[in-house]
């Protein structure tokens, strides 16, 4: 059925499809909608799960870890200062392999105080072992959350799930979505099974210590099973397409590379703004091309490498800036170019933090410095020249 | 009827024993852990009326009643105090460790 939703009312109908037994979470601007969304519908019967209202992210994660062990489907979302606050136990998630799925409302960092989206609160947490993707419109974000218990609950994988969409850019902003029939999602997500639990019939000693003999074993494997999801991905997305008829493209999502000279690589919403300069372009006789980055964790090193070995320079546009360094995609982006053995010239473009608008013009003025080769490294777009050095 | 668990002999885990996820076999206990304890309770089996409150206030588990009387499992003993502190006929004396 066609519905007209916010990116965050989208997401909560998505998890209403998946039917979680557990969702423990507490509110924080802007992904407040989903939860308030789904409070709503515990309260009127059409989700039969327990909504446990926490004290904290800290907490709300924690509980969602227990519904987890004790072998349920649990569902948590957060943004911001929450997901930083709840850092101590995405570790703990993730070493445990509980399948959670989290929404994450990318949204900027204090100080200075701001509610407004950036991609900073979840690029820090790159390394703490979930399973990380990027929506980009309401769709993939409904979509997304079906999908993500599909492939975080695989048994292969068993892996922690953070969907992120852009704070207020998507989160807030309506578009027309399709939202299937509980019937339809039945079909596609099977119910969660699991040993990894509590069980009075079979006694478990669960979420240990591990010294340092085999400590390192249980790391391994962890990072083994990442790598797990990129198959289960493809699966998952397979499946999906046969039941509801939308495609998605796995870990990315190539827009006009095959023969591009000229690429901007970006994730999240303002993919669909820079395609449309690089269809512009085309027009112009510019090979220009668009790779949206779908999943940051497992990293699409070998896919993202193919899809733009046309290039003769690169753009990566990022809400991010790793302070001392550069962008972290960029970082990820390089290493996954010279993994490959590619030489053409990378530049990255760091904008949008704090929620500053990144314009038409800005996505022009990146394809025309890539071009003539005066960009530099690490540009931050709307900085003064001077400034920017 | 009182059920403990029994430490295990130390077992050398190879790659494949190692589980994908942290939970195993339930039941076992992998080392004593006793090594930091300054001060160990003693229990005067005279004055010990077997009330059981030592027993219920243990952090750790490590005392049983056996033949009506409190008896403390030092191998697993943090000498903590507490069950000197609740015991109301004063059976459970602390001593310096040696």
């Amino acid at each position: 059925m066609e519905k007209f939703l916010s990116g965050d009312e989208a997401f909560a109908e998505g998890i209403r499809l998946a039917c979680p037994d557990v969702i423990s979470a507490y509110p924080i601007t802007p992904q407040t909608i989903v939860v308030e969304k789904l409070s709503e519908m515990v309260e009127d019967g059409s989700l039969d799960a327990e909504f446990i209202h926490v004290e904290s992210e800290h907490s709300a994660l924690s509980c969602a870890m227990g519904a987890s062990a004790a072998g349920v489907r649990a569902f948590t979302a957060t943004s911001s200062q929450g997901l930083l606050y709840m850092a101590e136990c995405l570790y703990y998630a993730s070493g445990g392999r509980f399948p959670i799925v989290m929404m994450n409302a990318n949204r900027s960092t204090a100080l200075p105080w701001n509610i407004y989206g950036d991609q900073r609160d979840s690029l820090s947490q790159l390394d703490s072992g979930w399973i990380q993707a990027y929506a980009e419109n309401a769709q993939e974000s409904l979509d997304l959350a079906l999908m993500s218990y599909y492939i975080a609950e695989h048994k292969t994988v068993s892996t922690p799930f953070m969907v992120n969409l852009d704070g207020f850019i998507l989160t807030h902003t309506y578009e027309q979505v399709d939202v299937p029939t509980p019937e339809q999602a039945g079909k596609f997500l099977p119910p969660y099974e699991t040993e990894n639990k509590l069980d009075p019939e079979n006694p478990k000693n669960m979420a240990f210590s591990a010294g340092p003999d085999t400590n390192y074993i249980f790391k391994y494997k962890e990072h083994a099973a990442m790598f797990r999801a990129i198959p289960v991905i493809e699966e998952a997305e397979r499946r999906f397409a046969e039941i509801f008829g939308r495609q998605y493209s796995g870990l990315i999502d190539a827009y006009l590379t095959e023969d591009a000279d000229y690429i901007l690589i970006t994730l999240g919403s303002i993919a669909g703004l820079c395609r449309e300069i690089a269809g512009q372009l085309r027009e112009n006789g510019v090979k220009a091309g668009v790779l949206r980055i779908r999943y940051m964790r497992p990293f699409p090193a070998e896919a993202l490498a193919k899809a733009v070995s046309s290039a003769k320079a690169l753009a990566v546009l990022e809400k991010d800036i790793s302070f001392g360094n550069e962008g972290t995609v960029f970082t990820n982006v390089n290493s996954a170019l010279h993994g490959a053995g590619m030489t053409a010239p990378a530049y990255n473009f760091i904008g949008g933090l704090g929620g500053r608008n990144i314009s038409h013009q800005d996505i022009i003025r990146i394809f025309e410095t890539i071009q003539s080769g005066t960009a530099k490294r690490v540009n931050f777009i709307g900085i003064g020249e001077e400034e920017n050095s | 009827m009182i059920i403990k668990p029994t430490v295990r002999e130390k077992k050398i885990f190879s790659f494949q024993d190692v589980p994908e996820d942290t939970s195993f076999e339930a039941g076992y206990l992998v080392s004593v852990n006793s090594g930091w304890r300054s001060i160990r309770p003693v229990v005067n089996a005279g004055t010990c009326i077997g009330c059981m409150q030592c027993y219920l206030y243990c952090p750790d588990g490590v005392i049983s009643i056996q033949n009506g009387k409190a008896v403390i499992d030092y191998d697993f003993c943090k000498g903590c105090g507490i069950c000197s502190k609740i015991c109301k006929p004063g059976a459970i004396g602390m001593e310096r460790e040696r």
